[in-house]
């Protein structure tokens, strides 16, 4: 596997800001589209940094199993277009050289492929019992009066999105709301209020948790990892007493 | 979901790794396919009685080999093990769960209860909750009385329903999608045993269906308004369990309890599937595959299978001759035979008879003894051939590999043929080949969609030449062949060259056979043709034109290749046949036949095998058995024909040609008779390889039964809709 | 998804392996010598807390750097090329010795999943897949290791595949960690870039490659079989076994799916040696473990402990106790959202290991913890994991797409007690119908907190709907 690193780079177009990096994000709106039902019709290529990042993928996978990089070229063309068109599925499956109904199985299976026009940002609002428990059901109420959106619904500006979810991972750091690809932690009305007020005003706000701890730490203080990391071969056992290979 | 046999999906493996991974995996998958050298039988019991089976056998297998049926919904033997309905999970001792019988190999020593507690505690569960959101609309549905679910319901079900929700949320409704004009959809039944999916994407190799969304909302269905484009999609109305995938052109016809059956033949196409008439008051409602491991396995063909409308449809029921103002003109059976008969003693030996594409054995032979006992020569099919004495040999026109056969091969070239269309059973068994069997299939003729990966090699016919001479990089693969086939489209052989390219081919069959293997095919499109080539027809019927006869007999003979300008002022046209088609509209006199599910009547297939239509419904109107009309004409005309029945016709069969009457039985003609005819100049020449069928709309009609067929029409249409709005796609707005 | 293991479906010495503590050692003590790569027997009595010196994820609160810069100072990386030289046999001897059980759910013995794929070879090219597609509610550890301490997975991918002769790790990453995948990502193209895996990863003379692959929203896909569909670009629809991973996996070839904290501690179980990770927890429980602990706590947090720790004194210590003080407590799911609930009374002195959760009717599964005090509408909690399941069920077979949907609507009415008591036992039987009936263990996922439920608040249940029949009488008079 050649140029193994380089694909790894080319992934991440933007070393040092982390996070934005894997594919670029880029929405475009298309409102008027969605009064003429024309999304069957819409023609779909590949830009050209993105043809790239397509090429470089497919080396990930073995030479007679490019289908394993369905998922990943799905989610590029999606980012590409803000969603995800039929055009853009068959367009993926000619690149794999796959037929178009598998592709499409594929697309329609996952939740994270949206195949209707939606909003620049996709709110997600984790339901699930961790969340639930914390209060999220009082959250997404909020949310869904602040956006006046019901879950499920678009925004007609298509600036909003708002979605409910099961699970969105960082149960320790409930409730969470997703927006787009950031997991905005230990929410309260108020936060997220101040979130989608940044939001509306164009401007991103930081991600992570909202009550002021780091990460998945207690909020009232470290219980753990009071002490500096032991140093490297800290403890270590003698690897040469039962010389074996 | 569906997925590609390991050997072959591993067998695509590109990469130097994976390549040496494949090759390995290969071996490994080949070997565990055919264990090597006695494989030692394990023994386990069901429901106590010990049974030896061979490792990997599943239990639903074992069981089967005891005469224990284990209910199933989405197992079937044809396809893929997909084990999602459930229905056949089985108590194994020892096992704290129930297991999947149908996917499960069994272990040395399992104790198998196919009765147990355990066992009908998990069907009646897996029961409930397969009619939990099943409609229950049993009275208004097409499938009922032929219902998997119907059936294991009563047999396996509880008595009574839990569902209480019905009260509250009511059950699950999906929106039907229109799949097409031969497949009817009402997606709210569907238990989801992606039985279709799977047909499609592996019998038919079309993945035009698929499952979209997931869990409770998962739905089957084609992309985006896709129609379910295929010549065998009928087969998955056969294969749906329940009513969710039936019949479109049959729907709200009939119970099948009103029905009645007949095992029959098809004829629409060489292959001779067989099928079961499903008949109610003298009338064809439907046909249905009927198994034949040899011919046809449980598939049968859409146009098999739909064109069956096309019996109603411009029918002969009466008898007409040719009035002086030019009209046809219905008259009793005497006006006509007595018009026949003057005809014929004016003739004086100058008499003629074409056979066409529906024509059965025993019609030609009657007409053969009536055109010689009136001192006439020219029997002929409508069809082409090799230029020669081509026909004097069986082997020359058959399809020697068998059908069945095909299956077996592992390097196919195919000359001229589109099997698809000309004999879509046939291409199903070469698609076997292609998946199970690593079989290489190559093609001379135009870029055609096989259904399966194939090399074109290009359509110019000097490629058979450099084939056949072992130069091309082809022959190697088919020199290095265990079991090399070469399929030679009949069409091909009407060509001018065509003897030429036979005699090559021949040539070349004899270098590459094997004992026991004849690679030397000819894939016939005709359901007469073998059958009358084996009684003594001449091909071509340029040569009934060239006899410039006095009174022309066309036996069913529709296909337009004899017209009324090449003969004759004079000559008296005789049409024989069911169908108000090309050949009735130029004869002076017009006798109305028997359509194929109104007689008893022999076909011999591609292959050579000879089998016999029955009567399911009698003739309309005033129409006869072909064999009959030509009798009566015989008597009217002074020359009785020897027999009065046909046990008396058939024994004359067997003097023709004995094989004719062992029906279902394959004949093999016997390689090494294959003429190399010395005398043909061994010139190909000529334009480039074409074939008549290529896409999907030339499939539909091809004979006057599916030409009258409203259900293939529609067919045709439906097709051209779908074209149309590809070709729009592909115009697409862009952005 | 929890790695749920079928029991039916092992061999007998994989089965003997994951019996109960007691018949294990029962087994042990007939042999004379143990053989090599059986844990030592322990002798602690009491477990927990574990010294911060004895923790193996040093960054898990990312309070230091987590890149190569970072990783190497804290120890990873440090004489990876001495112990891979050490050769698959004693990587997968100390594994074994460690007595780590896979941290997915199951709970399988790592050390002998990972010898399935010592046989010898017919050629193909053999892969280790590991499961980072962390989605079942309540669960969020992987998470922290990939963020804040991505090097040790990397380094444990090389380790665990220099045992089984992988070729290529795949990292499958549910597609919802955006953030966490970029940092992977990054990790890999630093550890390609010092040489430390790809060709000739750390000097070995081993060819190494590691990738990344996104999920995009499917909790299934943390099925094994479900995750190899998924990386072969199909929907993540669970296969049937047999044919297990280890024979035909992804790709057609040899895998083997483990979880990531699994392979994220063989690093260090290697450089401290087997016994050393062996000496924390009960036998056959042995070792350190993540615990999230969610729901309602004063301080929600992921934390590593010994495994083994009460239950009650994990909360106290890390947790700041349940809200309202220990008495307030209602039930604890201890194992993310498959397992059953307990209930207080059995919270009380649980202990938190494999042999202890299951010794109360639940699992350890992985070790994820919701806490539900008093205040908790328990039927909602337990009807909003039941309307997950129906929503991450794949729809492939019948008892798991029909049955979970079922009980969904059955969970809903039972949220506002419109139904009759009788319904209780029907659910109970349904649940029953769904358990081990599946292809997958997704089934029996959803069919376990249910049963949970009815196990211990049936007359929670019984009272909710004796209001509300009172209300609709009320109502209609």
């Amino acid at each position: 596997m050649f140029g193994l690193l380089e694909v790894g780079l080319l992934a991440l177009p933007r070393l040092c800001t982390l996070g934005r990096s894997l594919h670029i994000t880029s929405m475009r709106r298309r409102s008027k589209l969605d009064a003429c039902n024309m999304y069957d019709k819409m023609k779909f290529e590949f830009t050209k940094e993105n043809k790239a990042r397509v090429e470089s993928l497919l080396t990930w996978y073995p030479e007679a199993e490019r289908q394993g990089a369905l998922l990943p070229l799905l989610d590029i063309a999606q980012r590409q277009h803000g969603w995800l068109p039929i055009s853009a599925v068959v367009a993926v499956a000619e690149v794999l050289k796959i037929d178009p109904m598998q592709a499409y199985e594929t697309a329609k299976y996952y939740t994270m492929f949206h195949m209707k026009p939606r909003g620049m940002y996709v709110v997600a609002v984790c339901t699930s019992t961790p969340c639930f428990l914390r209060g999220s059901d009082d959250l997404l109420k909020a949310c869904s009066k602040m956006l006046r959106l019901e879950p499920g619904e678009t925004s007609k500006d298509m600036q909003f999105s708002l979605k409910v979810d099961c699970c969105l991972g960082a149960c320790v750091n409930g409730p969470v709301v997703t927006i787009n690809d950031d997991l905005y932690e230990d929410l309260t009305e108020v936060s997220l209020e101040s979130i989608l007020s940044d939001l509306k005003c164009g401007k991103v706000p930081p991600a992570g948790p909202y009550s002021g701890r780091c990460s998945s730490e207690p909020k009232d203080g470290a219980t753990t990892l009071l002490i500096d990391p032991p140093p490297a071969g800290y403890k270590m056992q003698d690897l040469d007493d039962s010389g074996e290979k | 979901m569906i997925r590609a046999p390991l050997v072959k999906a591993l067998g695509a493996l590109g990469s130097p790794t994976h390549q040496i991974a494949s090759r390995a995996v290969r071996t490994s998958a080949i070997v565990a396919q055919t264990p090597a050298k006695a494989p030692e039988k394990i023994e386990v019991f069901v429901d106590d009685i010990p049974v030896q089976v061979l490792p990997g056998t599943t239990v639903l297998q074992a069981a089967a080999l005891v005469g224990v049926e284990i209910p199933r919904f989405c197992y079937h033997e044809r396809l893929a093990v997909a084990g999602n309905c459930r229905m056949c999970l089985v108590e194994v001792e020892k096992s704290p769960k129930p297991v999947a019988a149908c996917a499960m190999p069994v272990m040395k020593g399992w104790r198998i209860k196919t009765n147990s507690d355990l066992t009908r505690k998990a069907r009646e569960g897996v029961m409930e909750f397969l009619l939990m959101n099943h409609p229950l609309d049993c009275p208004i549905c097409d499938q009922g009385g032929e219902c998997d679910l119907q059936d294991q319901a009563m047999a396996f079900g509880s008595d009574r329903s839990r569902f209480t929700d019905i009260n509250y949320t009511g059950k699950r409704a999906v929106e039907d999608k229109d799949i097409g004009p031969l497949v009817k959809t009402i997606m709210t039944r569907c238990i989801h045993c992606t039985r279709c999916v799977r047909f499609a994407s592996e019998i038919a190799g079309v993945d035009d269906l698929g499952t979209t969304g997931r869990g409770n909302d998962m739905q089957i269905g084609t992309y985006v308004e896709k129609l379910f484009l295929s010549e065998l999609s009928g087969n998955v109305i056969d294969l749906c369990p329940v009513g969710a995938l039936t019949n479109k052109p049959y729907s709200f016809v009939a119970r099948p309890w009103e029905i009645r059956k007949v095992s029959s033949i098809d004829v629409l196409d060489a292959v001779g599937s067989n099928i079961v008439v499903s008949t109610r008051t003298n009338e064809v409602l439907r046909i249905l595959p009927r198994e034949n491991e040899d011919v046809n396995e449980e598939w049968l063909a859409d146009k098999s299978r739909f064109a069956c409308d096309g019996l109603k449809r411009q029918r002969l029921v009466a008898p007409m001759v040719r009035m002086p103002n030019g009209e046809l003109q219905a008259v009793e059976w005497e006006g006509a035979l007595i018009a026949v008969a003057k005809a014929l003693k004016k003739a004086n030996g100058q008499v003629a008879g074409v056979a066409g594409q529906l024509a059965d054995v025993e019609a030609m032979v009657a007409l053969k003894d009536l055109v010689n006992r009136l001192e006439g020569e020219t029997l002929v099919t409508e069809q082409g051939f090799i230029k020669g004495s081509g026909t004097d040999v069986r082997a020359n026109y058959l399809l020697n590999s068998t059908i069945a056969g095909l299956e077996e091969a592992d390097a196919v070239l195919l000359v001229g043929t589109n099997p698809r269309y000309e004999a879509p059973l046939v291409n199903t068994r070469l698609r076997k080949a292609y998946v199970h069997n690593e079989s290489q299939i190559a093609s001379i003729g135009p870029k055609i969609d096989l259904s399966y990966e194939h090399d074109n090699l290009g359509s110019d016919p000097v490629l058979i030449k450099d084939v056949c001479s072992g130069s091309h990089a082809f022959s190697k693969v088919l020199e290095g062949a265990k079991k090399p086939a070469i399929i030679i489209g009949a069409d091909l052989l009407e060509r001018e060259d065509g003897a030429a390219i036979h005699a090559t081919i021949v040539e070349y069959c004899q270098k590459l056979k094997k004992p026991e293997w004849n690679p030397f095919n000819v894939l016939q499109n005709n359901a007469a043709q073998v059958g009358a080539y084996d009684v003594g027809y001449q091909p071509g019927a340029d040569r009934a034109v060239k006899a410039q006869p006095k009174v022309l007999f066309l036996l069913n003979a529709d296909a337009g290749k004899v017209t009324r300008e090449q003969l004759p002022k004079d000559c008296f046209v005789v049409y024989i046949g069911s169908h108000g088609d090309n050949g009735a509209s130029i004869a002076d006199a017009v006798l109305p036949g028997a359509a194929y599910t109104e007689k008893q009547a022999i076909y011999v297939n591609t292959e050579g095998r000879p089998q016999q239509t029955l009567p399911g419904v009698s003739p309309p109107g005033m129409a006869r058995e072909d064999w009959k009309i030509l009798r009566a004409i015989s008597e009217v005309v002074g020359t009785p024909l020897p027999y009065d029945t046909l046990d008396e016709l058939r024994a004359r069969l067997e003097d023709i040609s004995p094989h004719l009457t062992r029906l279902g039985e394959l004949e093999s003609a016997g390689f090494n008779d294959t003429g190399a005819q010395a005398a043909i100049s061994k010139s190909i020449g000529g334009g480039a390889i074409d074939v008549k069928q290529k896409e999907l709309r030339d499939y539909f009609m091809t004979d006057a039964i599916s030409r009258s067929s409203l259900t293939m029409a529609k067919c045709i249409l439906a097709v051209n809709k779908q074209k149309r709005q590809d070709e729009q796609a592909k115009q697409s707005v862009a952005i | 998804m929890a790695a749920i293991v079928r029991y039916n479906l092992l061999t007998k010495p994989q089965l003997v392996a994951t019996l109960p503590g007691s018949l294990q050692l029962q087994r042990l003590q007939s042999t004379q010598a143990p053989p090599a790569g059986t844990p030592p027997p322990q002798t602690k009595t009491k477990f927990g807390p574990l010294a911060d010196e004895d923790r193996i994820f040093t960054n898990l609160y990312g309070r230091h750097d987590w890149r190569l810069k970072g990783a190497l100072k804290r120890g990873d990386w440090y004489k990876t090329k001495e112990i891979v030289l050490k050769g698959p046999n004693w990587i997968i001897n100390e594994i074994k010795t460690s007595g780590l059980r896979g941290r997915g759910g199951a709970g399988f013995p790592s050390g002998m999943k990972w010898s399935f794929m010592q046989k010898p070879g017919d050629g193909r090219p053999k892969y280790l897949v590991v499961n980072a597609d962390e989605g079942e509610p309540g669960t969020c550890k992987d998470r922290d290791i990939m963020r804040h301490d991505p090097h040790k997975l990397v380094e444990g991918c090389l380790i665990a595949g220099a045992a089984m002769g992988a070729q290529a790790a795949y990292i499958y990453i549910r597609g919802e960690f955006y953030n966490e995948a970029s940092n992977m990502q990054l990790a890999i193209a630093e550890a390609y870039q010092a040489g430390l895996i790809g060709k000739n990863a750390c000097g070995t003379g081993y060819d190494f490659d590691v990738f990344m692959h996104r999920g995009a929203g499917a909790y299934i896909c943390g099925e094994e079989t479900a995750l190899i569909e998924s990386l072969e670009g199909k929907q993540g629809k669970p296969r049937l076994k047999p044919p297990f991973p280890a024979d035909v996996g992804v790709f057609g070839c040899p895998t083997t799916v483990t979880n990531v904290e699994t392979v994220a501690v063989a690093p260090a179980i290697c450089r401290r040696g087997g016994t050393w990770f062996a000496s924390f927890g009960r036998t056959r429980n042995s070792g350190t473990k993540l615990f999230n602990i969610s729901g309602h706590v004063n301080n929600p947090c992921t934390v590593e402990e010994e495994m083994s720790i009460p239950l009650k004194e994990l909360i106290e210590r890390h947790c700041g106790g349940v809200t309202g003080g220990w008495d307030n407590l209602l039930g604890v799911i201890p194992g993310g959202s498959s397992t059953p609930i307990i209930p207080k009374k059995v919270c009380d002195d649980v202990i938190m290991d494999f042999d202890g959760l299951i010794a109360a009717q639940t699992s350890l599964g992985t070790a994820a913890i919701i806490v539900m005090d008093k205040s908790t509408d328990v039927i909602k909690a337990i009807a909003r994991l039941i309307s997950f399941y129906k929503h991450e069920s794949c729809g492939q077979c019948t008892p798991c797409r029909e049955g979970i949907g079922w009980m969904n609507k059955i969970m809903t009415r039972f949220v506002k007690g419109d139904a009759q008591p009788a319904e209780i036992d029907m659910l109970w039987e349904i649940s029953k119908q769904i358990e081990g009936h599946t292809i997958c263990a997704l089934g029996d996922g959803a069919a376990w907190p249910v049963q949970g439920l009815i196990r211990h608040f049936r007359p929670e249940i019984e009272k909710r709907m004796q209001q509300h029949a009172q209300q609709t009488k009320r109502a209609s008079n």
